[in-house]
């Protein structure tokens, strides 16, 4: 390994430098020459025709440029949705248009009515109060089941109900797990909400839109985890700009857990009022607009049912799951409920007939999307939480029923009844490792101090499994995902010696200029220091699908390994001419080229040199130049798991619940940085705990958002949360990607949340109320205490 | 608009500002100090904690006018005379203290403050002390880690698994 460098070092991550010191850059701290400033105005109803706008007294106010509604998008496209679902009975799904500015009715609070340009922030502001709006209220669809009642008011009114789609899967399987439930031995029934979130990165989303009319060139600065799929999304159907006219820039992103995925009416609208005004244009997020703009995550009403036969085998899962898409289409809203969702409700477990209904709902909402695990933590906690009911029932251990139905370490690769094939995995061991380093052994002696102290001590486990790295582009094609899913690389090999890789991925947070560099140090043998990640700009990287879904390292570092082998073995063959050798004998160690078995050698900066003066060498079969492209496409998904232990200490007279120790036992394959890993693990954990027991965004049932500051929607802060245990030393590798990675970036978001309930529902069960079945999150002091005192 | 003029990092600056601008806004705005970040609307995430005559203030919940002739240091002015990392800096740096680095400056002068006034914390204090920032992505653990590393404390059986 390179001192310091290589691969399994925990480096210091070099672009911290720049952020601890003010240096960062990011799209709010981008300022053009001669910019204006965007104000929107937004719908205060959740459901309502427009029937007049006045935008005069507006126009007229000082320092405005413009003011745009719907009717200066009439030749615009509407916002594309990205992937599109078939349902049980082979109809693709319902797919209203999601126009930039609300045009005829407004569908949520916060949907877009008009936009003032102006000089500054403030006069922008100060105009769009002038705005008069006429806007006959509507009922709201809020309640998803209500929504689909045949009397409902329509979000749509061209659709014929608020039904997007009802997706069976797997259909064929339908009767045969009827017939399991027919003849189990035990059925364990679960009805359970999975509370609706903001994902709440904590930098709001920015824009900032500038046009060049002489060249024709649109470039668009924004907050996203993708900048190319903005570029695709935005260019080809919402603005009609090619993409050698648009360049998308994202440069320092504080956070995306998701939510900056997805195309957003207001990169349009910049990019368009840019041209429009023929001057840069910005707009930023504030937090109340965030919330009530922002896609938000989970929202899913849940029943499942697990069938055993006498002997505690899982027989069969069947699942009916109403999941809220908001009031329009986000980019990959029908992804989640589904693919995201269905294919992992095998769990770690070898239950062999599984049957998932998932009906997805038009409410007058903000659209829900993909937030950090997105479906995975969603077929998670219902498989974890019905494992451990039926454990209760039993009256057996919820652990040793877990470990008698794991899938065993022999039967891998394993072929789940939902489509997916697991490469490897050993869930034997990180259950194991996740009892060793929680101390279970310690256990009773804890809980009898917390009884002194007329506290009530539990410890709940949950063992999840992901499917990452996504994903196979023939596979997600089949299941109507509208986009390839590879990732590309370029590596840049400069005279000298250095090296510049540019990669689709994005970093938000995950510290791939640290991490990725550390990969290509060790395929070389160089310094990392000579080795730069470049990124974000769609001016300078090959066509990336971004950062989501674990997949950076798996897809976008293996990109990274397939463009760097190309390097190598033009370099050997560089090496081959300067040694007078056969390629076949060249040998890269160290950084330095070989002949095997003799004393010559040269080093890297000597054939990359020769690469660029090529006065010695072989000009007739190799070009000059030393720069390779690659696109890496997986061949499967990767399927990190772990299990994951929580133990709580919850208060009888109050309900309050208090985290004291949380562990994490995960596989995610080979590791490149452990310090980058834990701190995934860490910060997805609080993401997880944060849902289990602080975090819920709510509607009342007019459609006004009630959790629409920090002051109603409870993050978690410092002192909600204890130190965290973090082990990954059980590590299968992923068997088809060149590193042997899995991905770790969602891991502890979704398989803590029903740890963390199991173990309050074990606390209760110990203290005697084992009247107490299942509590929904977010598991707040009053929830706790009604369901203790029985209300 | 009236002028403003105030000493921010060792400097005295002046800019123009309306009555109604935040001193978070004319840092970043006025006075082009983009270090000093806003993430909320409501005085909560301390992602713009600043020092105001030596207090922690989050910079969002004051006027630029109220700032007038004050002394304010920012995380621009945080690194030592040489420009390298001050301690509690390293500290993030050594300890993974951030990931995508939005909450950090806020965090950086939050911490700065609380070791000012307390240079031994305990870990409940440090969690106490950092009640007013919020951070999305580390789960706090690496931040609590490196503040208590960064007041000489020993932090290196912290958050370890069982061997
Ligand atoms: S921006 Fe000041 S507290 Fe959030
Ligand atoms: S490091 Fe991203 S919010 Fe704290």
């Amino acid at each position: 390994m390179p001192k310091d460098g290589g691969i399994g070092a925990s480096t210091k991550r070099r672009e911290d430098l720049r952020f601890l010191t003010g240096n960062g850059r990011y799209t709010d701290d981008i300022n053009l020459r001669g910019q204006a400033f965007a104000h929107f105005l937004r719908s205060d109803v959740a459901h309502g025709r427009i029937n007049r706008i006045d935008t005069a007294a507006a126009a007229a106010m000082p320092g405005v440029l413009r003011v745009f509604t719907a009717a200066d998008f009439a030749a615009v496209g509407g916002l594309p949705c990205g992937w599109c679902v078939t349902d049980k009975h082979g109809q693709p799904m319902r797919e209203p248009k999601h126009p930039v500015l609300a045009d005829g009715k407004v569908r949520h609070v916060g949907d877009p009515i008009a936009v003032v340009v102006a000089e500054t922030y403030a006069q922008a502001r100060d105009a769009a109060e002038a705005i008069v709006v006429d806007i006959t209220e509507l009922p709201a669809a809020i309640n998803m089941k209500a929504a689909l009642a045949p009397d409902a008011p329509l979000v749509h009114d061209d659709l014929p109900s608020n039904l997007c789609y009802d997706w069976g899967f797997v259909e064929d399987n339908k009767a045969a797990v009827d017939e399991a439930f027919r003849t189990a031995a035990h059925v364990t029934t679960l009805e359970l909400v999975n509370n609706r979130l903001v994902a709440n990165p904590m930098e709001p989303r920015v824009a900032v839109g500038d046009y060049d009319p002489w060249n024709d060139q649109h470039t668009l600065y924004t907050t996203s985890q993708n900048p190319h799929v903005i570029r695709l999304l935005m260019g080809a159907f919402v603005l009609g700009i090619p993409e050698h006219k648009l360049r998308v820039v994202a440069p320092d992103v504080g956070g995306g857990f998701g939510t900056k995925i997805f195309h957003y009416a207001e990169e349009a609208f910049c990019t368009f009022a840019a041209k429009q005004l023929k001057r840069p244009v910005k707009w930023t997020c504030s937090r109340s607009e965030a919330f009530m703009t922002d896609a938000h995550g989970r929202d899913h009403v849940t029943k499942i049912e697990l069938a055993l036969d006498k002997d505690n085998n899982f027989t069969a899962i069947r699942t009916e799951t109403y999941a809220n898409m908001g009031a329009y289409l986000s980019t990959f809203a029908p992804s989640v409920p589904t693919w995201l969702h269905g294919t992992l409700m095998a769990g770690n477990y070898r239950t062999p007939l599984i049957y998932v209904n998932v009906k997805a709902v038009f409410t007058n909402t903000v659209p829900v999307d993909a937030y950090r695990g997105a479906g995975r933590p969603e077929a998670t906690f219902q498989l974890e939480r019905v494992v451990d009911k039926a454990a209760r029932e039993l009256g057996v251990d919820p652990i040793e029923l877990r470990r008698q139905n794991f899938i065993k370490p022999d039967q891998f690769p394993y072929q789940t009844p939902v489509a997916v094939v697991y490469d490897t995995g050993n869930y034997h061991a990180t259950l194991d490792k996740l009892l060793e380093i929680s101390d279970i052994a310690g256990f009773e002696a804890r809980r009898a101090d917390s009884a002194r102290r007329g506290k009530l001590r539990g410890f709940g486990v949950a063992h999840y499994i992901e499917a990452c790295g996504i994903a196979p582009s023939n596979l997600v094609g089949q299941l109507g995902a509208r986009a390839g899913l590879y990732e590309s690389a370029t590596v840049r090999v400069n005279a000298t010696g250095s090296i510049s890789v540019y990669t689709g991925s994005h970093a938000h947070g995950q510290g791939h200029e640290t991490s990725f560099a550390q990969v290509v140090a060790e395929m070389i043998g160089i310094d990392a220091k000579q080795i730069d990640i470049v990124h974000g700009d769609t001016a300078n990287t090959p066509m990336g699908m971004g950062t989501y879904g674990s997949r950076s390292l798996a897809v976008g570092g293996s990109a990274i390994v397939k463009a760097t082998n190309k390097i190598i073995n033009k370099a050997k063959k560089i090496a081959a001419h300067l040694l007078e050798a056969s390629e076949d004998d060249i040998e890269l160690k160290d950084g330095k080229f070989s002949v095997a078995g003799t004393d010559k050698s040269v080093d890297w900066a000597g054939v990359t040199l020769a690469a660029y003066v090529p006065h010695n060498y072989p000009l007739e079969n190799l070009e000059p130049g030393l720069e390779e492209t690659a696109f890496y496409d997986p061949s499967n998904f990767t399927y990190p798991s772990g299990g994951y232990g929580c133990e709580v200490e919850v208060d009888p007279e109050t309900g309050k619940v208090e985290i004291v120790a949380f562990s994490a036992a995960d596989d995610f394959g080979n590791i490149v940085n452990p310090m980058i890993v834990e701190g995934q693990v860490q910060g997805g954990l609080a993401q997880g705990i944060g849902q289990a027991l602080l975090e819920s965004c709510v509607y009342d049932d007019n459609g006004q958002l009630l959790s629409g500051s920090y002051m109603d929607y409870a993050m978690p802060r410092a002192d909600d949360l204890p130190m965290f245990k973090v082990d990954h030393s059980c590590n299968t590798p992923c068997t088809h990607n060149p590193l042997g990675v899995k991905g770790c970036g969602e891991a502890g978001a979704i398989g803590s949340p029903p740890a963390v309930v199991n173990a309050v529902i074990d606390a209760l069960h110990r203290a005697g109320h084992t009247h107490v079945t299942h509590i929904d999150m977010p598991l707040t002091p009053a929830r706790v205490w009604a369901a203790i005192n029985g209300n | 608009m009236a002028k403003l003029t105030m000493t921010v990092n060792g400097r005295t600056l002046s800019a123009d500002a309306e009555g109604r601008t935040l001193l978070s806004d004319f840092l970043r705005g006025g006075l082009g100090l983009t270090g000093t970040h806003v993430g909320c609307d409501t005085s909560q995430c301390g992602a713009c904690v600043v020092h105001v005559d030596g207090q922690a203030v989050k910079s969002c919940s004051m006027l630029a006018h109220e700032a007038a002739g004050s002394t304010i240091t920012t995380i621009e002015g945080m690194a030592n005379a040489d420009g390298s990392l001050s301690t509690l800096q390293q500290a993030f740096q050594d300890h993974h203290g951030l990931q995508c680095g939005f909450c950090t400056p806020g965090m950086v002068m939050s911490a700065a403050a609380l070791l000012a006034e307390n240079p031994k914390p305990t870990e409940a204090e440090v969690r106490h002390h950092l009640e007013g920032n919020i951070c999305r992505c580390t789960g706090y653990h690496n931040i609590v880690k490196a503040v208590l590393a960064a007041s000489g404390q020993d932090v290196s059986g912290v958050g370890i698994a069982a061997e």
